[in-house]
């Protein structure tokens, strides 16, 4: 869950609030680019922090073609393998546009990328929920020390770290401050 | 979480815990493929001593859909009619490496006594007058879904309270999420010692059905269990339906936003009209289908993470 707060969570910054306005942007650009234009997107986010990124790129979407795609939040609790070595984790809402996901072209939207399992459980998710014809990956921040091999096809920002490092993103919305920093 | 037996080992976080994440399971009853991997690989064996349809069919159902494998075993046609003990066939169950046992028993207590014998979880699927604590869960959920926030809300149980397992769990859940609890009955089915709850439990006490119906948010009519008892209740099934009954004039007395809840089977024209069962404002198969979200619920918060049954 969040470590919301309304101050920095110190370390070094390595994206301020400028940087992932532009960086969403151009992830946006991307996005249309690949798909020939808005038509057939529809957004994914993945709790807790995916879902007002996807809501973001769908208001630059908006901005930029004057198309309304559809937004939804993806919840992959009950899809995680590592359920039996956490805590029960609350399960988050999930929210799928009235128009479904058959035969759209799903864009998943988190805010890092890691080791590949949350999207691998997101896969999942997607099969029994419909039959996308295609679905993406797009991500704010992509750090490395892949487990599983997948890849985004959209990225605000490739940042090598260590595994010993911490990727804290923040986002106005649900933060009051926003950035993205490593401890 | 290990076991669920009683509500009164829960606190109200942990209620709401469960019937929070109902709310994502309900969303799964409404897809296609109407399954989640979360309990693959896990077993249970829901162990049923006396008879009952949505309750079995429920649980099954609940762990079907979380890919958990479910066995279904009743007291007939096990060793248990061949004379072996509870104690020696739940623990031959148990050392089959199951996760989990969903008791359904006639005695009352008897879950709570297999759970210090095994090592597996414990569901208290009914444990004969005593408590119903998924059925609680579920009514709650449901009443929730259709009255929003249930602190400061009125309900009111009505019926067979001395033969009922679903009196004391509701009761003690409704009270731990803020309502405001009126017990309905006549004399002979009020249970006894009752005053004693009352001053622990801060629930109120009436004869009058007339007098409650239009104050409440919510009625929960409770079936009258006529293979339960031995003498004479009532005089006659007729002088209880209309002095006790959920009959079409008291309907009348229902405030317009007024829900109506049983947790079945009902004795249509007996404590529930054929009107009442049927209207508008009925949740009686909102509690059905809401019962496979809830077990699923339960079922998660009890075998799905770290220190659940291994």
């Amino acid at each position: 869950m969040s470590d919301a707060q309304n101050s920095p969570p110190g370390g070094r910054e390595v994206l301020a609030s400028d940087d992932i306005r532009r960086g969403l942007k151009r992830i946006a650009h991307e996005i249309l680019e690949a798909n020939k234009g808005p038509e057939g997107l529809v957004l994914l986010g993945i709790p807790t922090r995916g879902v007002p990124l996807a809501r973001r790129l769908a208001e630059v979407i908006q901005e930029v073609e004057g198309a309304d795609v559809p937004t939804g939040s993806l919840d992959i609790t009950m899809y995680r393998d590592d359920l039996r070595s956490q805590p029960t984790r609350p399960v988050e809402r999930m929210e799928l546009p009235v128009e479904g996901i058959d035969d759209k072209v799903v864009v998943l939207v988190d805010d890092v990328l890691y080791s590949g399992r949350t999207i691998r459980a997101a896969l999942d998710a997607l099969t029994d929920l419909g039959r996308p014809r295609a679905v993406r990956l797009a991500v704010l921040v992509d750090r490395g020390h892949r487990d599983l091999p997948i890849r985004a096809d959209h990225v605000g920002k490739n940042l090598p770290t260590s595994r010993t490092e911490r990727v804290l993103v923040r986002l106005g919305d649900l933060d009051g401050v926003e950035g993205v920093w490593i401890q | 979480m290990k076991h669920l037996l009683s509500i009164a080992d829960l606190d109200r976080e942990e209620i709401l815990a469960i019937l929070d994440t109902a709310i994502s399971m309900h969303e799964v009853q409404g897809r296609d493929v109407k399954k989640l991997p979360t309990l693959r690989g896990r077993t249970i064996i829901n162990f049923f001593f006396e008879d009952s349809t949505r309750t079995r069919a429920s649980f099954e159902i609940a762990g079907k859909w979380m890919s958990a494998d479910t066995i279904n075993l009743t007291g007939k046609g096990t060793s248990v009619s061949k004379g072996e003990s509870l104690r020696d066939t739940v623990l031959t169950i148990d050392a089959m490496g199951v996760d989990m046992m969903v008791i359904r028993h006639p005695a009352s207590g008897a879950p709570r006594q297999i759970a210090d014998w095994v090592d597996c979880s414990i569901v208290n699927a009914g444990d004969g007058t005593h408590e119903h604590p998924s059925q609680a869960l579920l009514d709650a959920y449901t009443l929730r879904r259709s009255l929003g926030d249930l602190d400061g809300r009125h309900v009111a149980i009505v019926g067979d309270l001395t033969h009922s397992r679903v009196l004391r769990s509701n009761l003690l859940c409704l009270r731990k999420l803020g309502a405001e609890v009126t017990l309905v009955a006549p004399p002979t089915l009020m249970p006894a010692g009752i005053a004693g709850w009352a001053s622990t439990d801060g629930f109120t006490v009436s004869y009058d059905l007339d007098a409650v119906l239009p104050t409440v948010d919510a009625v929960m009519m409770l079936r009258v269990q006529r293979e339960r008892m031995s003498g004479g209740y009532f005089p006659t099934a007729k002088e209880y339906a209309v002095t006790y009954g959920l009959t079409a004039r008291r309907l009348a007395l229902l405030q317009d936003h007024a829900v109506i809840a049983h947790p079945g089977p009902m004795n249509r024209g007996l404590e529930i009209s054929a009107e009442a069962a049927d209207a508008a404002r009925s949740l009686v198969l909102d509690q059905v289908s809401a019962g496979v979200a809830v077990r699923m619920s339960i079922l998660y918060h009890l075998l799905a993470g770290e220190g659940s049954a291994q």
